[in-house]
């Protein structure tokens, strides 16, 4: 299972601790990670389901590159950060 | 002991008065996080807050403690669509409470342009579908923001059915069946932003803050765009008050609430500066109406101020007798006379966005 690590700025706001997840892309591991808890997706996500513009994600050390749909692929030993974009700050 | 909450963009600030005067209570709650609005309820003495987080979005808090712990509740939504533009809640600009005989009941304006009901003290939401679909809607924007927003909620205390909103920019929208159906208000308001045939279009007005009398709903206070304007019938017709000196330009307004002649506003240099007039900080009060206007300056900085003054930045509370303003450069003051002076409470605070004495 990929596991999912959230930035300290979010784990401020919302208890945020490191999930582990199935799914064949950032999206399902995403959505399978944060079932239950729709206030913490929605600190990641708006509610149409985008990433939100000023957080940003990494997958095995690169930026994801589908950022509206979160289509990129996700292996089963992935490391995923979610982090905050500087743009927002 | 009064109490006013302090919404700016590093957190809610909370002053008390007490026999030794206004105090401040001491680091905020949600420090560092920008306030977009605030609402302690008159009926169950709930508070509401939302903050727009920079990177994570729009949130919203509810305290059933008056402010010592806060529970997250889910924001507004709009409705889901696989369209790549579908809306997204930015901001929550404005609530409301619902009458007293509509316990639970709360509202929020929101951009992009939208109004939300919520039956259960925030627990859940739903977008006002008949105002968001309304014709002529399309002909709204944004004003400062990139899109349309709902800044003013109005519920008749007579009629809780009966709500008159505005929209930057939007117009003025009333409903008389608890927001089934709307029609537009604002005949007589005026901008001079857009083409000379299309200055008195409803739906093209910029009402910055509309605000109405507590004792009498029907009079309702509005400083727009291009001026002060006042309406007695409820937001339906306006007639606009001419010759403010210092200027007719600002974005607050502040009714007694039960003199329905007397309002307070914050005026700045027009529109494409927005600073106090010559550097005077002032607040403006009409007693007849809005047919005259005198300038309140007592204790207000009259050199070298830049301060101004945003729509839910200056407030009067339930007795008519206190005023409170909040600026942009963190200055707050308060007056215990009707504005004929002025107190500072802090010159050093985060811009403040809304201030609320507690009912």
């Amino acid at each position: 299972m990929a596991k999912v690590r959230f930035t300290s700025h979010l784990v401020r706001h919302r208890p945020a601790p490191t999930i582990e997840a199935e799914g064949a892309t950032v999206a399902e591991v995403l959505a399978a990670g944060l079932a239950g808890d729709d206030l913490l997706r929605s600190y990641v996500l708006d509610e149409q389901g985008r990433l939100r513009k000023h957080v940003t994600i990494y997958v095995d050390g690169a930026v994801i590159a589908d950022k509206l749909r979160l289509s990129d692929p996700v292996a089963p030993q992935s490391e995923i950060y979610v982090l905050q974009a500087l743009s927002g700050g | 002991m009064a109490t006013l909450w302090v919404g700016s963009r590093k957190g809610l600030f909370r002053y008390d008065r007490s026999g030794s005067g206004w105090l401040s209570a001491g680091p905020p709650a949600f420090l560092a996080e920008p306030v977009s609005a605030f609402l302690d309820d008159p009926r169950d003495g709930a508070l509401y807050i939302s903050l727009y987080h920079g990177h994570f979005g729009c949130k919203l808090h509810r305290s059933d403690d008056r402010g010592q712990t806060w529970v997250e509740l889910p924001t507004p939504a709009y409705p889901k669509s696989d369209a790549p533009d579908a809306p997204a809640l930015e901001f929550i600009w404005c609530f409301a409470a619902g009458g007293a005989d509509e316990p639970g009941v709360i509202w929020a304006g929101t951009l992009p342009g939208g109004l939300f009901k919520s039956t259960d003290r925030g627990q859940t939401w739903l977008l006002n579908e008949a105002l968001w679909n309304v014709p002529g809607r399309d002909r709204w924007f944004g004003a400062g923001y990139d899109h349309p927003g709902v800044h003013s909620i109005c519920v008749d205390p007579r009629d809780s059915r009966h709500l008159v909103i505005a929209v930057s920019i939007g117009g003025v929208w009333i409903t008389r069946d608890g927001g089934a159906s709307w029609v537009i208000g604002g005949y007589g308001l005026r901008n001079e932003y857009m083409p000379p045939d299309q200055a008195q279009t409803p739906e093209l007005q910029d009402a910055h803050l509309i605000a109405a009398c507590t004792a009498d709903p029907d009079r309702i206070w509005c400083q727009h765009h291009n001026g002060i304007f006042v309406s007695d019938d409820g937001g339906v017709n306006w007639r606009e008050s001419l010759n403010v000196k210092p200027s007719n330009f600002g974005f607050a307004v502040a009714p007694h609430p039960t003199d329905r002649d007397r309002a307070w506003f914050a005026p700045a240099k027009k529109d494409e500066y927005r600073v106090p007039v010559d550097g005077r900080l002032v607040v403006t009060e009409t007693r007849d109406g809005g047919v005259t206007f005198e300038s309140l300056s007592n204790g207000l900085p009259q050199g070298d101020a830049y301060d101004v003054i945003y729509r839910h930045a200056l407030v009067m509370d339930g007795t008519g007798q206190r005023l409170a303003m909040g600026s942009t450069t963190g200055g707050l003051w308060v007056s215990e006379d009707q504005g004929a002076t002025w107190l500072l409470l802090s010159a050093h605070l985060p811009p403040i966005a809304c201030l609320t004495f507690a009912p």
